[in-house]
């Protein structure tokens, strides 16, 4: 992932040479192409390379990993949660929600990390067993950041219960080894003292409980002054560390298995009711003295101390430098700002910030061939960028299938994104054509509402008809409904559909009015017209007058429109004689035909009148 | 940032460009032994070369895809002075059983008198229409009216730059308050310090490109071009790569404050210069999202540009060669990249090769100094949060047990990181 701040990182091509050569390199919606070249040879280079390799980059490789993957979903089920949590909710109950967003959160990565761990335990080759026991670690460090702040700022304890968190975030991270060492620690295991100090929230104040714990602690203090515990030096040293006294808490430095775990057990002993300003200064205190000047911090350290700080843009900084993806980040800033905690810190980029680490991680979704369905919720949820990202984004989902390419509409059309529905369902009317799925390709140049692409397509169908004399795709074109009225080619090839059917029913006065109403209403093209009249012939042939006189005289119109207006050929090859020759026979059968029909139908519209 | 994949190219000689289709499915390669090569990636995510065609009769400098809206459509620009348009062919053959396509050339176009240097199909809101640019220091702006007949290419325009022309940039944005606009750079280096970028707007009264602005900050020779999309925004973004790469906003100074028909007036500023590659700059591209530039270099790099949410912008991935002799056989990678072994771990991959940035070392490695390790150990159950959107994910992890590796020993330093194991 690239970072917020930091030093760049670095991928390391093999096999390329960069002393000698260049890249060449493209971005795709999800990878990247880079290739060796060099661009400072303009002509033909004198010596052919050894075979140059192209290389596919991926940004996100966490995207790819099968139990990360669970992690993705089931915290994105809790961030749409999250979005909804109604903003009226105030106080306590807003509170109460927020935590057990946070712990729901937490509870996701402790399911993630343990099911890496089984697979760590399980892995066959020490490599890949390495592999997911860093990303245990990983994990485990996430959880225990996040439990900080949780603590420090969605549950902002105040003193007194803010220790009472603490123990509980040092006992869920640290862990009791030996039994050995569960001797010693018993001295320090806060359950003995729960009962003691367990108080304040419920009955006593703090102010009582201050009381309490310096008679205690002077009691403590007279017994070792009296030397009560002179004969062993273990109880001695008990007391000692009873007393919060830091060097004996240091002697037993291989106990506490890091700074923050002294930090809490000295705080226990020394300043139970620690206010939540001044945890900073024993942080830091406990920091230098835990390490002694003999390591620096590691960057858990400072994202830590940068909590114990309350400097949220610092945790998130450091976070989204060391952290192995957007994950992370993005979900904590996001609950962050959902408890107010980014605009009262006075950030006037904090919902800006929120947003942008949404967006990067959606991006990432978004180069999964399945998570990318995710994606799409982050970008809803951001009011600025979210929307023109989403289109960017949604547009080079590649439609493999049209199971996946109707999901891609359904969200766009969801989102009113009519540009995008558009483009689509374009790009599948064009893949269907060149396949010569005509069917196919029409009904998604309707849903495109492409007048033209229906044009071309009815063109192609009405072609098709004139060389096989049937009709593909009935269904589609029988109920294409309103939808006829896309393009002008596309209404006709509607009713010209409808004559064949009315003829085949047998509905043959239907079939006439409108054989002739598709040529003198211009919705025919005038390519088209020798064959609807060529149509008519049948009808002119029945035995009962079908056109009326008054429909022949249009029909010997629309014929003689087409025959007058013919240019005169010059230079007739061969093949065009012989087809002038049909078409000659045609119009003469036409004429007959026509002749034929008027004659019976004056004589029959006479005779009814007279009767 | 990793490589998951290697595929040998096969070219016979220098590959000058390599592109992928709009979808990121299929890739587009060209290459000085005058062909074009075709590959397409498989549902396992393998890629397959399904055509490879003597496209010119000279050097191919570029090769790029049409919007797939006017289907499969490729075109090339070469040394041999002309640009063409390809287009695949759904043939009833057995091609398609051998896994091979077939390309038909569309059309050739020969207007230019020199080397064409770079060829980009226009932003699919206006129609099929394609740009290219040549050594002689003119633009040319072909159209085709009929989409299902590429044989059939207008000279729209042709726009006389007076410098021996290396890149064009379309401006992908489709908002009607811009007129369409493109870009373009010069990598003329004679002595005389002319200003190497001019951008021309189309005008619909006058239906001609005029030209808008020139940038008169950029006199070295610019070698590629590249507008961001647009996100919206009311202004463009501009990416140049010159002697350094920069990043130039053009905002439009409002219609009516300029003389009323003449082409759009642009405030313009720089917003990031940076000169990292040490020396001449090649490649300036954008993601698809225009959040990140990628620029590539003298220094044989391929640098990665980001502006944080306070717009500052920074440089934050390099790609770079290891400078080991190729080997191997032509597909390598792995499918699996986080379980796999040929990839690297979590941490090099993404961190980076620098010790400082080592952040979470292995539970089992040979660190086991490191103070990470020690909470890792033996996990009691967490308070159970009480389940509110998610029951299902409250999974028990009271019998949690993690290997115990040896304690934290407090002198020891952090050895530092490997580069890049296992790349």
């Amino acid at each position: 992932m690239e970072e917020l701040d930091g030093e760049p990182t670095v991928t390391l091509i093999p096999g390329v040479n960069s002393k000698k050569k260049q890249m060449c390199f493209d971005w795709g919606p999800g990878e990247m192409l880079v290739c060796e070249t060099s661009f400072n040879k303009k002509e033909k280079s004198e010596t052919a390379p050894n075979c140059p390799f192209i290389y596919i980059i991926w940004k996100d490789v966490d995207v790819y990993s099968h139990i990360l993957r669970k992690l993705f979903n089931e915290s994105h089920g809790i961030f749409v949660g999250l979005q909804r949590i109604e903003e009226e909710l105030t106080g306590k109950s807003r509170k109460a929600q927020l935590v057990r967003v946070s712990k729901n959160y937490r509870s996701v990565i402790r399911a993630c990390m343990e099911e890496m761990h089984q697979f760590a335990i399980a892995a066959k080759d020490p490599a890949s067993g390495r592999q997911f026991s860093s990303q245990v670690s990983i994990l485990s460090a996430m959880e225990l950041i996040w439990n900080l702040c949780e603590i420090l700022f969605i549950e902002v304890a105040p003193a007194g219960p803010l220790l009472l968190h603490l123990l509980d975030w040092v006992r869920l991270h640290v862990c009791e080894v030996d039994s050995l060492s569960a001797d010693v620690l018993g001295s320090e295991n806060p359950s003995k003292h729960e009962s003691f100090w367990n108080l304040p929230g419920n009955t006593q104040t703090l102010t009582e409980l201050e009381l309490k714990w310096q008679h205690w602690r002077e009691e403590c203090e007279r017994h070792l002054q009296d030397g009560t515990f002179a004969s062993s030096p273990r109880l001695e040293s008990l007391c000692k560390i009873m007393l919060g006294d830091e060097a004996a808490l240091l002697e037993q430095k291989e106990l506490l298995s890091n700074w923050y775990h002294f930090l809490v057990t000295r705080l226990l002993y020394s300043h139970p009711t620690v206010k939540p300003i001044d945890l900073h200064f024993y942080a830091q205190s406990s920091l230098d003295m835990f390490l002694g000047g003999e390591s620096s911090p590691e960057p858990l350290d400072n994202i830590l101390m940068a909590a114990f700080e309350f400097d949220i843009h610092q945790v998130i900084k450091e976070c989204s430098i060391a952290l192995s993806n957007w994950w992370f980040v993005a979900h904590l800033t996001d609950l962050l700002d959902h408890c107010r905690l980014l605009q009262a810190h006075n950030l006037y980029f904090g919902s800006n910030m929120r947003e942008f680490l949404l967006l990067e991680y959606a991006s990432g979704l978004f180069a999964h061939h399945s998570l990318w369905q995710l994606g799409v919720d982050y970008f809803d949820y951001c009011p600025e960028l979210g929307r023109v990202s989403l289109e960017l984004h949604i547009e080079r989902i590649p439609l493999n299938t049209e199971r996946k390419a109707l999901k891609v509409l359904r969200i766009c059309e969801q989102r009113q994104m009519t540009e995008q529905v558009r483009s689509i369902c374009k790009i599948l009317a064009m893949k269907a054509v060149r396949n010569n799925r005509l069917g196919s390709a029409l009904s998604w140049s309707i849903r495109a509402k492409d007048a033209a692409f229906a044009t071309l397509v009815s063109d192609r169908f009405l072609r098709d008809y004139c060389e096989r004399g049937c009709f593909s795709d009935l269904d589609l074109i029988d109920n294409l409904g309103p939808a006829m009225m896309l393009s002008d080619r596309l209404t006709f090839l509607g009713k010209y559909r409808e004559f064949h059917r009315l003829y085949g029913e047998k509905r043959f006065g239907d079939a006439a009015s409108l054989l002739l109403s598709l040529m003198t209403s211009q919705i025919a093209p005038r390519s088209f017209w020798m064959t609807l009249l060529t149509d008519a012939l049948p009808l002119l042939e029945q035995k009962q007058v079908i056109f009326s006189a008054e429909q022949t005289y249009e029909l010997m119109r629309c014929l003689e429109d087409l025959t007058s207006g013919k240019p005169e050929r010059a230079d007739p090859d061969a093949q065009r004689l012989q087809d002038d020759d049909i078409e000659t026979t045609k119009v003469e059968m036409l004429r007959l035909a026509l002749a034929r029909n008027l004659a019976r139908a004056i004589i029959r519209e006479g005779s009814l009148e007279g009767s | 940032m990793f490589v998951a994949r290697s595929i040998a190219a096969d070219h016979k000689d220098l590959i000058h460009d390599v592109s992928f289709d709009f979808h990121g499915r299929r890739m587009a390669t060209c290459s000085s032994d005058q062909s074009v090569k075709v590959w397409d990636k498989s549902e396992s995510g393998d890629w397959h070369c399904t055509a490879s065609w003597k496209t010119h009769s000279g050097s191919v400098w570029r090769v790029t895809w049409a919007h797939p809206e006017f289907g499969q459509v490729l075109a090339s620009c070469s040394f041999d002075r002309t640009a063409a348009v390809w287009e695949e062919i759904v043939g009833e053959s057995n091609d398609k059983l051998r896994g091979q396509s077939h390309w038909v050339k569309r059309t050739t176009l020969v207007d230019s008198r020199t080397s064409v240097t770079d060829v980009k199909f226009a932003p699919k809101h206006m129609g099929l229409m394609l740009a290219t640019c040549s050594a002689d220091g003119v633009v040319r702006i072909y159209e085709a009216p009929d989409v299902m007949n590429l044989s059939q290419w207008s000279l729209q325009h042709e726009i006389s730059c007076k410098l021996s022309c290396s890149c064009i940039s379309w401006n992908p944005s489709s908002s009607r308050a811009h007129s369409p606009m493109i870009a373009v750079g010069s990598d003329d280096s004679s002595p005389n310090a002319m200003a190497k970028v001019q951008i021309f707007e189309y005008n619909e009264n006058t239906r001609k490109y005029a030209k808008a602005e020139t940038l008169m900050t950029v006199t070295d020779p610019v070698h590629d071009i590249a507008f961001a999309p647009n996100l919206g925004r009311s202004f463009h973004i501009l990416a140049i790569a010159t002697k350094d790469v920069r990043i130039f906003t053009l905002k439009p100074v409002r219609k009516e404050l300029t003389s009323s028909g003449g082409p759009t007036k642009f405030e313009i500023h720089i917003v990031a210069q940076f000169d990292n590659h040490n020396s001449q700059v090649w490649r300036v591209s954008w993601n698809i999202t225009g959040t990140v530039l990628a620029s590539s270099g003298d220094d044989g790099c391929v640098r990665l540009w980001k502006a944080n949410y306070m717009d500052n912008w920074k440089c934050t991935g390099i790609l770079k060669g290891n400078g080991s002799p190729v080997s191997g056989s032509s597909q390598q990678g792995n499918s699996n990249p986080s379980l796999g072994s040929t990839t690297p771990s979590l941490q090099n991959s993404l961190n980076g090769s620098s010790a400082s940035r080592y952040f979470f070392p292995p539970l089992d490695s040979p660190r086991a100094g490191s103070r990470w390790s020690s909470y890792a150990q033996l996990l009691p159950p967490p308070p159970p949060p009480p389940p509110l959107l998610e029951p299902s994910c409250d999974a028990d992890t009271a019998n949690l047990q993690y290997p115990h590796p040896r304690r934290r020993s407090l002198s020891r330093p952090l050895n530092p990181l490997p580069e890049n194991e296992g790349v």
